[in-house]
């Protein structure tokens, strides 16, 4: 009982810095959402039912846009896809747990949990309890974003447009993605992704421009890896 | 809820391209707002986003820290802002 408490405050504490971006962005998401036009209780329940800032984001721009249910099912759903990626890497700590268990992880996995609990599961595989770890990370990462949702309502019109709190968006995007830069193979793709984005935000019909940049961007990533293994 | 299913259900190479995705979504999002204004043209000369968003990219490479890249470039965007724009 002992060490899951200590893991689960240890999945706690590590996130906690990583919480201090999310405040910000979870607000300027509740204002944006009532800027639109959306009630308290769709604005608060997409926080509660995607949990995923990238996604409530895009999906609002998209909404604001006038882009079809279609167009916004299918981009929210692909910038999802990278919750496939934490899943496929974290099969190999968790896939032993109940459903029940599995469940309730999978809900609260989100990036910055991702982040501090892919460390610490790798430094510690013979703890039994590592998966509090993630329940400890998850879990405050769900609560500071509701918290951070009901202040971006609650405040709404009264935070200052000059800050350019919406540029935060871009940054948390940015840090999270900071490693990616590291990697040769890794910029060629994100170039091909934000010129392809650039351009396809006026040229491309029906909003679909994160579709299509992501979709080319993954060609560009298939054609790297294809040559990869062909070299090995 | 991947890990619902079976343990080796990708192969090697899904999984390479699968490392992939962080990097071919993010920027969709990521660069439009930084390089296109409020009326959707490319904005390349009066534009303070794409400093600071340089800036912080040099910071979080350098420092590898999350935080620090976030707030290296809200301070270098508030700071280009009010001096000289």
């Amino acid at each position: 009982m002992n060490n899951k408490l200590k893991t689960l405050a240890k999945g706690i504490t590590d996130v906690g810095p990583l919480m201090i971006p999310v405040l910000p962005f979870g607000i300027i998401y509740g204002v944006i959402g009532m800027e639109l036009g959306l009630s308290a209780y769709m604005t608060f329940g997409m926080s509660i039912i995607i949990f995923g800032g990238a996604s409530q984001i895009v999906l609002l721009q998209l909404f604001s846009g006038g882009a079809s249910s279609f167009v916004i099912i299918t981009s929210v759903t692909a910038v999802n896809s990278r919750h496939l990626l934490y899943g496929a890497v974290f099969t190999e700590y968790l896939s032993h747990l109940k459903f029940l268990w599995k469940m309730i992880l999978s809900y609260v996995l989100i990036d910055q949990a991702f982040a501090v609990s892919n460390t610490f599961f790798k430094e510690n595989k013979d703890n039994k309890n590592k998966h509090y770890h993630l329940l400890g990370a998850g879990f405050t990462c769900w609560t500071i974003w509701q918290i951070s949702t009901i202040l971006g309502i609650v405040l709404g019109s009264v935070i200052p447009e000059k800050l350019g709190l919406s540029f935060t968006i871009s940054l948390t995007f940015l840090a999270i993605l900071i490693n990616d830069f590291r990697k040769f193979k890794n910029i060629i793709v994100i170039l091909v992704s934000g010129i392809v984005a650039t351009i396809g935000y006026n040229t491309v019909p029906f909003q679909g421009y994160i579709i299509v940049a992501s979709l080319t961007a993954l060609i560009a990533a298939t054609l790297l890896t294809i040559l990869d293994f062909k070299k090995n | 809820m991947i890990f619902l299913l079976k343990k080796d259900i990708l192969s090697d190479k899904a999984k390479k391209i699968l490392s992939y995705v962080p990097s071919a979504i993010f920027p969709a999002i990521i660069f439009p707002p930084i390089f296109l204004d409020s009326e959707g043209s490319l904005d390349l000369e009066n534009n303070p986003k794409i400093l600071a968003a340089l800036f912080a990219i040099i910071v979080g490479y350098v420092s590898k820290n999350i935080i620090g890249t976030i707030f290296a470039g809200l301070i270098s965007y508030w700071f280009l802002i009010f001096v000289y724009y």
